[in-house]
């Protein structure tokens, strides 16, 4: 669908985005996650058009797009702050590309009542942007972009200026979007948990540089690199014999009989999180915290400064790379 | 919490308001007087404003600087959009520097433009009538509109029109459609302005007017050489408040864009 081939971006001298390689595929949902700076907008941004690859090509359905402007894409960006257009009404900032295109009135109709019904703004189709709530003006810019019909929807972010329990509801109301749209989505966020729940694949991406492609089971159960694995999900990391490996935490287990115990640790702290409980361990022979996380079926509770020792099998170190 | 201000904090404001305001009360409550004396007050009268249009003097007066007013305006406010609209896509030193320049005019002393104007159009032998008025009007009425427009299409940032042209838009539809109705109050409180400054400008007005060019501060300063009349305090009355009201109606123009920034028209 999108094919990004050799992609690179240099901003005055500075590599802002390494050398990329990437497929996205039919209806996919891909996600780029990465801390802020990592190079994920600046590569939507030139999918969308408004920044040119320093190096490299990018292909929509096998046509080379990297020198054709913004307007003349057949896909469309959702903005981070939504870039909703203040003098028009709901109505009218939907129509938008439409009018551009110079569809026939009835057609215009017809799509932009598709939309915001799929969006639930029928009632607010004659408010004007300031007139709406942040979730609102959200569903406009979603319903803007939708009402184009594009082959790919490009997010920015589009969920980050929203507080958290808004941004849960709207996580799913996404998710089902792009499922009964059938859409490619690409997506850019910083929140692992958002990606996890939401991508089919995830581009973790730091400095510039993808670190790792694949489906949030790849990423979360088989981290192939150091970032990855403390990136996504948290992660105890240990080396040994030259070697590092990571192994998550409730793959981790409190003994209290050190005896054969992998590692030795006195418990630092005892967190109750609702539905788990999570220790947090300092061992002895390395200057490193780990954490434990377990299920209630330890009857005895576990206390500050008491020693116990840390288990695990071997089969749920997952080596990433030294 | 509430803060208590120092009593004398009050008193001091008050006295510096006293001292801005009262010359201009004057000229307004002496407007009203039906003595010719500014000395005594002998009752109230709107006989000074029904003679002001009566007298030929004044109204041609009038007559030229809306000539001038009008057309400086729009001239002005057609450039400095069009400045504010090219210098935006130039690079950020480019930027600083025509910028600069072009906000310039707004510092330089008025005697300094008036003078520097007056050797100009003596230079290219031009005389000097509404069409130098006009011309030196438009030089720093530009300035004011290029201030004002760019201040509200930096208001508005980047993200609409590129919202617009991933939308599908061209150039023109972008423009047409997006940036020409976000900064449209910027264009109309850039004008108002650029009438303002047009309409009360003596200094440099004096330096390029001819002999059947005068407009109306020139023609209030060569009355007052022979003393204050009422009629020219009941003139002033009319031209405060039209500036004023001009002013405000700039201001109100620059803040009516929905969900915009509250921008003032009055930093200087």
């Amino acid at each position: 669908m999108i094919e990004l081939s050799g992609v690179e971006k240099h901003f005055q001298g500075q590599v802002v985005v390494h050398p990329l390689s990437l497929t996205i595929k039919e209806g996919e949902f891909l996600t780029l996650l990465g801390p802020s700076g990592c190079g994920k907008t600046t590569i939507l941004r030139m999918i969308a058009g408004f920044e040119q690859p320093t190096k490299g090509k990018i292909l929509l359905d096998g046509a080379d797009l990297t020198s054709l402007p913004p307007n003349r894409r057949d896909l469309n960006l959702v903005f981070q702050h939504y870039a909703l257009f203040p003098h028009m009404t709901v109505e009218d900032n939907i129509a938008f590309g439409l009018k551009m295109k110079k569809m026939p009135a009835k057609e215009q109709r017809e799509r932009v009542h598709e939309a915001v019904t799929m969006t639930q703004l029928t009632p607010l189709v004659k408010r004007y942007p300031h007139q709406l709530s942040g979730g609102q003006q959200q569903r406009v810019a979603i319903a803007r972009a939708i009402a184009n019909k594009p082959k790919v929807l490009l997010l920015d972010e589009p969920l980050g200026a929203l507080d958290l329990q808004l941004r849960k509801n709207l996580q799913s109301e996404l998710k089902h979007l792009q499922r009964s749209l059938g859409i490619t989505f690409v997506y850019v966020t910083h929140d692992q948990e958002e990606a996890m729940m939401l991508s089919d694949r995830i581009v973790i991406m730091n400095s510039g540089k993808v670190e790792q492609i694949g489906t949030p089971r790849e990423i979360y159960a088989t981290p192939t690199t150091l970032f990855s694995a403390t990136f996504v999900g948290e992660n105890n990391i240990f080396s040994q014999d030259g070697r590092l490996f990571a192994v998550r935490p409730e793959k981790l287990k409190a003994v209290r009989n050190q005896d054969g115990a992998k590692r030795m640790g006195e418990v630092l702290d005892v967190l109750y999180l609702g539905s788990i409980h999570k220790l947090i361990v300092q061992l002895d022979d390395e200057p490193m915290t780990v954490s434990i996380v377990f299920d209630f079926t330890d009857d005895r509770p576990w206390e500050v400064g008491e020693k116990i020792g840390v288990n695990w099998n071997t089969e749920d170190e997952v080596v990433i790379g030294s | 919490m509430k803060r208590k201000n120092h009593p004398l904090l009050g008193i001091h404001s008050l006295l510096v308001m006293i001292f801005i305001y009262v010359p201009i009360a004057f000229i307004i409550a002496y407007s009203f007087n039906s003595s010719r004396l500014a000395a005594d007050w002998s009752g109230f009268t709107f006989e000074w404003y029904a003679s002001l249009f009566t007298n030929r003097h004044v109204m041609e007066a009038l007559g030229n600087t809306m000539t001038v007013a009008l057309v400086s305006t729009v001239v002005s406010t057609l450039l400095g959009t069009l400045a504010a609209l090219t210098i935006r896509k130039v690079g950020r030193k480019t930027k600083a520097g025509v910028g600069g320049l072009l906000y310039l005019p707004i510092i330089i002393p008025d005697i300094i433009m008036g003078l520097s104007l007056l050797v100009l159009f003596t230079q290219f032998h031009m005389p000097l009538g509404k069409m130098t008025i006009i011309i030196a009007h438009i030089t720093f009425c530009v300035s004011y509109v290029y201030v004002i427009v760019t201040t509200r299409l930096t208001g508005m940032g980047g993200q609409l029109e590129e919202a617009a042209q991933d939308l599908g838009a061209d150039a023109w539809q972008t423009f047409r459609h997006v940036t020409l109705p976000q900064i449209m109050p910027g264009i109309i409180s850039g004008a108002l302005i650029a009438f303002t400054m047009s309409l009360d400008d003596f200094m440099v007005s004096f330096f390029v007017s001819g002999p059947s060019s005068t407009t109306l501060p020139i023609y209030i300063y060569g009355q007052v050489k022979r003393g204050i009349s009422p009629e020219i305090n009941a003139l002033c009355t009319i031209l405060i408040l039209v500036s004023v009201t001009l002013i405000f109606l700039a201001q109100f123009m620059l803040n009516r864009g929905k969900g915009q920034k509250k921008q003032s028209v009055l930093p200087f």
